[in-house]
């Protein structure tokens, strides 16, 4: 008897050894896991400050250091979410929520909160301590912009001039006579074109602005999702979503392989009446080429010299969702007036494993981008591959510089909110 | 007596031999019907039929793929830009009509899509392909 005693002690004492090891910190996914589970370069650290709230799009930061985020699914019936930290230990406790309308854009400027649903543009007056006077009765700045689903986000960048600049994405992947169809032959002119596809300037203090009252200031812009207003060159830089599916609708010219990896995803700077060419060519990362789409009699050769070159160009379909340049003090001196890129990872690379999913960094100088980019800030996905973009625990998709330099970056799988810092 | 038996167990039998002779013609059905998804379908709904969040809908759980088969097919062939919740969520892109697939394809490709990533329902049969198809016209 005594001896089926000491066996069930030790039974017991080993899998209790077993039990402590499967919840050891490394195996507990509810354990905190050091720098948010993403990895940076040295001297970087990250925190989650915020989680769970809505599909957090973009964010905005005002000088007195007021959080907003832009959320593209109601929550309660809000939007537009403010954390809110009581204690002031930079971990929000709560959010407030207001505006009964989903979206994308959100941006603050001369004390005013601007945010877009997939149709209009609001602005809300802040107070000297940057909230939100009337969180309930926003000014209507513009209405009527084009939704029809596709590529429907309307994001948004003001200048120092007074003005407001927003995308109005293409309801169509190639101005195709039946999108996304094999073989279906492109639209020449492209009438996408009028009303979309490219970025409209308007007002930043008119109500009730529409087309008519806006000025049609770059085009051939399939879908911008990140943009930024760039205080040393004074000008708009945008990225553009490249084009989908050249293997599906082309197999003759594409194969899967190359599909995956056409066409690049650009960053263009843009003058009034830029045309950056889409639907009528694709850029080729490999070539450093203007290609002619095969929609338009394009073989995957034939280039141009037609249209606006990008000033960089990254790998295809990676989804760049956020541009914010960096004009903070506390990151290293390299990253002055750099930019940063939410890349929300692919999904038009199967059947090869997806990409993106990260932030990365591109140097500049005098308005130019030198050398290489780097990936900033990696392991969003919490996966080492990703076959099935569903498989992303988080997406980047916003991204926001607070008053003491630190960037916020938005996920909007799980609405949450990291705070990225550095010391020395 | 013996009589019987033979009889009983010879009827057993056939009925053995038609059944698995479905279950060989089912399994023959979902193996082309892979070959067409991939082909067609998974750039966009994915090798695991999980879509792509907000843009492309899931086939994996989804009350449209084991539900109504017409309504299924119909989606095929006229592809489907609807905007409509499905499962609770809208998702942006455009599919496209897919007509060109011949009736097996239609009929294998739902096959599987209904029997795999984690659903069960009954087989897509050609003749329901051509029902749909020409009520289309
Ligand atoms: C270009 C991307 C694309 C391709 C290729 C595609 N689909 Fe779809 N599919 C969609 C989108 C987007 C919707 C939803 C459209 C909407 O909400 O209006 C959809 C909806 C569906 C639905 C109904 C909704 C659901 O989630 O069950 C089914 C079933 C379906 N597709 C099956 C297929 C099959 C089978 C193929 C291949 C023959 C295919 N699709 C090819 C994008 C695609």
């Amino acid at each position: 008897m005594r001896k089926y005693y000491l066996l069930l002690l030790f039974v017991s004492i080993y899998s209790c050894t077993v039990f402590a090891n499967n919840h050891s910190p490394k195996n507990n996914p509810n354990l905190p896991q050091a720098n948010a589970g993403l990895q940076l370069p040295a001297g970087f650290t990250a925190i989650t400050v915020a989680e769970g709230v809505g599909r957090a799009r973009h964010i905005a930061i005002s000088p007195q250091g007021t959080i907003f985020y832009k959320s593209s699914r109601l929550v309660n019936g809000k939007g537009i979410f403010q954390l809110i930290d009581k204690n002031g230990d930079g971990i929000a406790d709560s959010v407030f929520g207001f505006g009964n309308y989903i979206g994308t854009g959100i941006a603050i400027k001369n004390g005013y909160l601007y945010a877009s649903s997939d149709e209009e543009v609001f602005r809300y007056k802040l107070d000297a301590k940057g909230n939100v006077i009337n969180p309930s009765q926003p000014e209507k700045i513009i209405t009527g912009l084009i939704n029809r689903h596709q590529h429907e986000s309307k994001s948004i960048a003001l200048d120092n001039a007074g003005n407001l600049y927003v995308n109005i994405g293409a309801y169509s992947n190639s101005c195709q006579v039946n999108d996304r169809t094999l073989h279906s032959p492109g639209r020449k002119p492209c009438p996408v074109l009028d009303s979309a596809g490219g970025i409209w300037q308007f007002k930043a203090d008119k109500l009730n602005q529409t087309y008519g009252n806006g000025i049609h200031y770059a085009m051939g812009l399939r879908n911008v999702v990140g943009l930024d207003w760039n205080n040393q060159t004074n000008t708009l830089f945008v990225m553009q979503h490249g084009r989908d599916q050249l293997h599906d609708n082309w197999p003759e010219y594409f194969d899967e392989k190359s599909s995956a990896e056409l066409p690049a995803e650009c960053m263009y700077e843009l003058h009034k009446g830029d045309n950056c060419g889409w639907p009528y060519i694709y850029y080729d990362p490999m070539q450093h080429k203007k290609m002619i789409a095969p929609e338009f009699g394009g073989d995957g050769k034939q280039s141009t010299t037609d249209y606006n070159n990008p000033v960089i160009a990254f790998p295809a379909h990676l989804a760049p969702n956020a541009l914010m340049f960096y004009t903070g003090n506390q990151f290293p001196e390299k990253y002055k007036n750099g930019a940063f890129i939410a890349f929300h990872g692919s999904w038009n690379r199967a059947p090869l494993p997806q990409q993106g999913y990260y932030v990365v960094f591109v140097p500049f100088k005098n308005g130019k981008p030198t050398g290489k980019w780097e990936i900033f800030a990696n392991g969003f996905s919490g996966k080492d591959v990703i076959e099935s973009t569903r498989q992303a625990d988080h997406r980047p998709c916003g991204l926001a510089q607070a008053p003491d330099g630190s960037l916020y970056v938005t996920d909007d799988v799980k609405g949450t909110i990291y705070k990225i810092s550095y010391k020395k | 007596m013996i009589k019987k038996i033979v009889t009983g167990v010879s009827i057993l039998a056939m009925a053995i031999m038609v059944l698995s002779f479905n279950q060989n013609q089912v399994s023959a059905s979902i193996a082309r019907g892979k070959q067409v998804y991939n082909k067609v379908c998974l750039s966009c709904h994915m090798i695991d039929g999980g879509g792509v969040p907000n843009i492309n809908p899931p086939l994996a759980q989804s009350s449209y793929v084991v539900g109504d088969k017409k309504r299924i097919i119909a989606i095929v062939l006229n592809g489907m830009t609807d905007r409509i919740a499905i499962d609770d969520e809208y998702y942006s892109n455009n599919m496209a009509p897919h007509s060109d697939l011949t009736d097996e394809e239609i009929a294998d490709v739902l096959t599987y899509v209904r029997n795999s990533f984690g659903n069960k329902a009954s087989v897509v049969t050609v003749a329901e392909v051509k029902v749909v198809r020409s009520m289309k016209k």
